[in-house]
């Protein structure tokens, strides 16, 4: 019957408000306040950015072979790191066999990347995680398959960093559900641990407990036992991060209607399978945005174990510093250092956001 | 309509002693518990108190009264290694505030700040800010804290060629000195400060009053900036006495006299504010951004001027929403601040690890650390949840 | 039209490149109530919206009781203390209570003193049918209820002009009758110009004076209602109305 809409002939917009002379009007300079801003920023940005670029790269010496005739130079010291790269990297581990770390980093890497992939999200992630933290294992301390023994205390730098924050969510993961599980339970003694738990452990630093575990634990273990001062590390964080996992899962079952519950009571289901089937599942799909924060909270915070003189990335760079020869270069370390914290923390905030949005989706009506 | 007849049959008793009755096996997943926890509470101490007396330390908290023995290098209170321990983490306690409480206050500016700019209408400013937030971020605090820390004792020139951007003040790698005044001009003058935020308050309340009465809308803010600095210059000059300045000099190869702020500190203060400011401003962007625009375009319908909307209308919903997540941010500042005993400052961490390896009274020396954060934190979650009941909006 | 309230004169507005706003022309006179449809993207929404400068226009005049909106603040501002505005999602102050969503408006932009302002409120409220909730908040009142609330809040301001924006879309069915009524109310009782984006078709046979259909940013065709709604000329209009009448 009808005949189709027929488009009118588009009239162009003023050429005032497209384009980039628009955009630089609206964005730059819509007020003059914002003119002001504008101008103060690129003064302040021309003052400091040249000298910036000029100390980074344009002066910066990468080859020299002696501190001398790095300190010639006026630009940044990058050849200090180019010498003492695999200290930094790979802390006192043996130099024959740092290829060891080295791959060991690679599967940590290659595991939290694959943890990515929605596709893999079930039991194959366990699967997953359980042979790459085994195989970490074998190639860090070998001892066996013809690999020599590396004792713990030589291991350093960014392969033990990855180790202490993936081996401490990884175990903390269990004992985190545990925790809400019992935080939100009708029994007033199980409660009761769990809130006494969670809120201790959420209300002191971090450091109170690394001493104490480095302190404290001795006293705690029967004459004769003793744990190395790894171990003692790697538990205080897992007991760390299990507090704060508690917390975010406990949002996350929140979130989940009750009516969830109720549908798998009236299907006669037992607690505990309620849990694995149908509770658990949805919640921490909620919570993985959150969880992947405290991920990256956690592997900022495996710097501290430097106070209790375990050798992760952060001191490696004071070891770095120590040497004489290299004396007065700490920035150009810790920028060094500073990077590569920052490319692991940014990407990983990045994935989290990115996943948000894509998980939101589905939960808006 | 009859009244139903009140029922003479009691309900059926519960209480089943079988495994099938969820009270019961409640009781039992309790009870199991209870004995698990202090079954393990049990071995701990015994172990402990059997490794304590094989090493020959004593329990208990009377190593607080001995002499202490080691210098502690800022003390805001007079302090000598002929003090107790007791005082040694007095000392501590009071450092550790000291950085938390200014660090609380700067941190929330230059992040109000940076919050405000991420959502700026200029690109260049959004931009600037928001490479701040995620460099700030993504870098662990420890880091950053050595960073500053280099910046200020290697970068900066000895105490002879000391920077010198302002009169009296000096920055070299000793820390930086400024003058402070002295004598009972400043008494005074605090009284001003005291009399004017009274005459502020009761300016507000006069202005509210008359407002509610004749509708006509007083400019508060502009002539409460003029009590606040008329008032206590007035009250100083009125009351004749003098006030000196005590400006730091170059003696030798230190400064004398002023006050001293010391690298430690320094670059404590700044890594923490800096940090901080960073997840601050996320806090407060995300605060204003959940502010529905419906509610801007309202007020704006309704005529209201843009400073009005802010005040009336965007804040108070904003604030809601910001409060909490910015009280965890001060309770992380206050936790932070254990990190100085990596950069020598003394903080209540550092002075009892010290105390700790002379005495080797770890227990009760992490006791007293993990009780002194305690307080902090449980009075700020109690402080929250008050707060959260009494602006939760009320709905249905 | 001589004394127009609202004059719209080759009105032109682009969002980025899209031409949302095409040569519009439009006057309204004192008193006149005006239902403006069409299929969603037409325009509407944003052709009510730049009467009270919540968008603005690139090109053209727009002049709202002989003051033109142009970029000067005060002017904006003179307009929009005339100009009414209820919004499809109701924008209480969810922080207030329903006195006081009333009475902000009165006292800081009118500088009415707290009693009158008061008084006024229970007035408008009363004549929405809602004076018992006056101490209640936003979130504790139904849809329906909150939007009468919204209407009234608009009318405290004494306004020349309201503009009505999808007013009942976001409402439960049962809950639109309400609201319809009293805007009904409102033309009967008042001489308000009134103009009113809806879908509403019942409404606009009772209540408009003229009916505008819009599509792709033009005004295609405006008629009284029963010529409107009985003889639409355009075929886009008869497109529509096929649609929605059904």
């Amino acid at each position: 019957m009808s005949t189709p809409t027929q488009l009118v002939s588009t009239e162009k917009a003023p050429s005032s408000s497209v384009g980039v002379l628009a955009w630089m009007r609206s964005q730059l300079f819509s007020s003059p306040i914002n003119s002001l801003l504008t101008i103060l920023s690129v003064w302040l940005l021309l003052a400091t950015v040249p000298a910036m670029v000029d100390w980074f790269l344009i002066s910066a010496n990468a080859t020299a072979s002696t501190a001398d005739e790095c300190r010639k130079s006026t630009g940044a010291c990058w050849a200090m790191i180019v010498e003492k790269h695999r200290l930094i990297l790979f802390g006192l581990y043996p130099y024959d066999e740092q290829w060891r770390p080295m791959i060991a980093t690679g599967i940590l890497v290659g595991s939290i990347i694959l943890s990515g992939w929605r596709k893999l999200w079930n039991i194959w992630l366990l699967v997953v995680w359980t042979v790459s933290l085994t195989v970490v294992a074998i190639l860090m301390w070998g001892g066996m398959l013809g690999l020599t023994y590396v004792e713990n205390t030589q291991w350093g730098g960014l392969p033990l960093t990855l180790i202490l924050s993936t081996f401490g969510i990884a175990l903390a993961f269990p004992l985190g559900i545990v925790l809400a599980l019992g935080r939100r339970s009708n029994m007033p003694a199980i409660k009761s641990i769990c809130i006494v738990y969670i809120e201790l452990i959420r209300g002191v630093p971090l450091i109170s407990l690394l001493f104490m575990s480095a302190v404290m634990l001795p006293l705690f273990l029967p004459e004769g036992m003793s744990i190395d001062k790894l171990l003692r590390a790697q538990i205080a964080i897992i007991l760390f991060a299990a507090a704060y996992m508690a917390e975010t899962i406990r949002g996350g079952l929140q979130a989940i209607p009750k009516g969830q519950f109720e549908g798998a009571d009236s299907l006669g289901l037992s607690y505990w399978q309620q849990m694995r089937l149908i509770v658990l599942p949805q919640a921490l799909k909620i919570v993985i945005p959150p969880l992947v924060g405290l991920f990256i909270a956690l592997f900022k915070d495996t710097s501290l174990v430097v106070i209790i003189g375990i050798f992760d990335l952060t001191q490696a760079a004071k070891a770095a510093l120590t040497d004489q020869a290299w004396r007065g270069f700490s920035v150009e370390v810790y920028i060094f250092i500073s990077a590569i914290y920052f490319v692991f923390c940014y990407s990983m905030s990045k994935y989290s956001q990115s996943l948000e949005k894509r998980l939101a989706t589905g939960h808006e009506r | 309509m009859t009244k139903p007849k009140e029922s003479n049959v009691a309900p059926p008793a519960r209480r089943r002693l079988s495994w099938n009755d969820p009270g019961t096996r409640s009781i039992f997943y309790q009870v199991l518990a209870l004995l698990a926890v202090g079954g393990v509470v049990w071995f701990l101490v015994h172990n402990t108190m059997s490794n304590l007396s094989a090493r020959n330390i004593s329990t208990g908290f009377d190593f607080l009264n001995r002499e202490a023995g080691f210098a502690i290098g800022e003390t805001p209170i007079a302090y000598s290694p002929a003090s107790t321990y007791g005082r040694a983490i007095t000392v501590g306690l009071l450092n550790t505030l000291r950085v938390a409480l200014i660090g609380i206050v700067l941190a929330t500016l230059l992040g109000t700040l940076i919050g405000i700019a991420r959502l700026s209408s200029n690109w260049l400013i959004r931009k600037i800010s928001s490479i701040y937030v995620e460099v700030m971020r993504n870098v662990p605090l420890l880091l950053q804290l050595f960073f500053w820390y280099a910046i200020i004792s290697e970068t900066l020139p000895g105490p002879r060629q000391a920077l010198h951007p302002l009169p009296g003040v000096f920055v070299s790698n000793r820390g930086m000195q400024m003058p402070t005044v002295h004598g009972d001009g400043l008494l005074w003058l605090l009284v001003g400060v005291l009399a004017a935020i009274i005459l502020m308050i009761v300016m507000a309340k006069w202005a509210r009053k008359n407002q509610e009465k004749t509708g006509q809308i007083f400019p508060v803010l502009r002539w409460s900036l003029v009590l606040f600095f008329v008032v206590p210059v007035v009250t100083w000059l009125l009351s004749g006495t003098t006030m000196t300045l005590d400006v730091p000099e170059l003696k030798g190869f230190n400064f004398v006299g002023g006050m001293t702020l010391s690298p430690e500190f320094a670059a404590l203060l700044i890594g923490l504010v800096i940090y901080t400011a960073a997840f601050i401003a996320e806090v407060v962007r995300s605060g204003i951004q959940a502010v529905n625009r419906g509610q801007w375009e309202a007020a704006e319908a309704l005529g209201l001027k843009r400073g009005q909307i802010l005040r009336l209308i965007v804040l108070p919903q904003a604030l809601r929403v910001i409060i909490p997540p910015m009280t965890s941010q001060y309770l992380n500042i206050t936790k932070n601040s254990s990190l100085a005993v990596a950069i020598g400052y003394p903080d209540i961490v550092s002075v009892i690890n010290t105390t700790l390896n002379q005495t080797g009274q770890a227990i009760e020396g992490i006791m007293m650390i993990m009780a002194a954060y305690l307080t902090v934190s449980l009075s700020i979650s109690v402080f929250m949840n008050w707060y959260n009941k009494r602006i939760a909006l009320v709905e249905r | 039209m001589a004394d127009a309230i609202i004059r719209m004169k080759d009105v032109n507005k682009w969002y980025g490149k899209f031409h949302v706003l095409r040569n519009i022309n439009l006057e309204v006179a004192q008193g006149e109530r005006i239902v403006v449809c069409g299929p969603s993207g037409s325009g509407k929404s944003t052709l009510i919206r730049c009467i009270n400068r919540l968008e603005e226009h690139q090109k053209g005049q727009i002049i709202v009781d002989g003051t033109e909106i142009t970029n000067d603040l005060r002017d904006v501002e003179a307009i929009r203390r005339e100009v009414g505005m209820v919004f499809q999602h109701f924008n209480l102050f969810p922080h207030l209570t329903v006195l006081e969503n009333l009475t902000i408006g009165p006292i800081w932009v009118l500088k009415t003193p707290k009693a009158e302002a008061e008084a006024r409120a229970m007035k408008y409220l009363e004549r929405v049918r809602i004076s018992e909730q006056a101490l209640k908040f936003p979130g504790q009142l139904s849809g329906g209820q909150q939007q009468r609330v919204a209407i009234a809040r608009s009318l405290c301001m004494d306004p020349k002009i309201m503009l009505f924006d999808e007013p009942t879309s976001a409402l439960d069915p049962e809950m639109v009758k309400e609201v319809l009524d009293v805007m009904i109310g409102l033309a009967e009782e008042s001489g308000m110009t009134m103009l009113c984006v809806t879908h509403e078709m019942g409404f606009a046979r009772k209540v408009a004076d003229r009916v505008i259909f819009m599509d792709q940013g033009e005004i295609i065709e405006e008629n009284k209602p029963e010529a409107f709604f009985d003889n639409p000329q355009n075929e886009r209009t008869k497109l529509f109305l096929s649609q929605i009448l059904h």
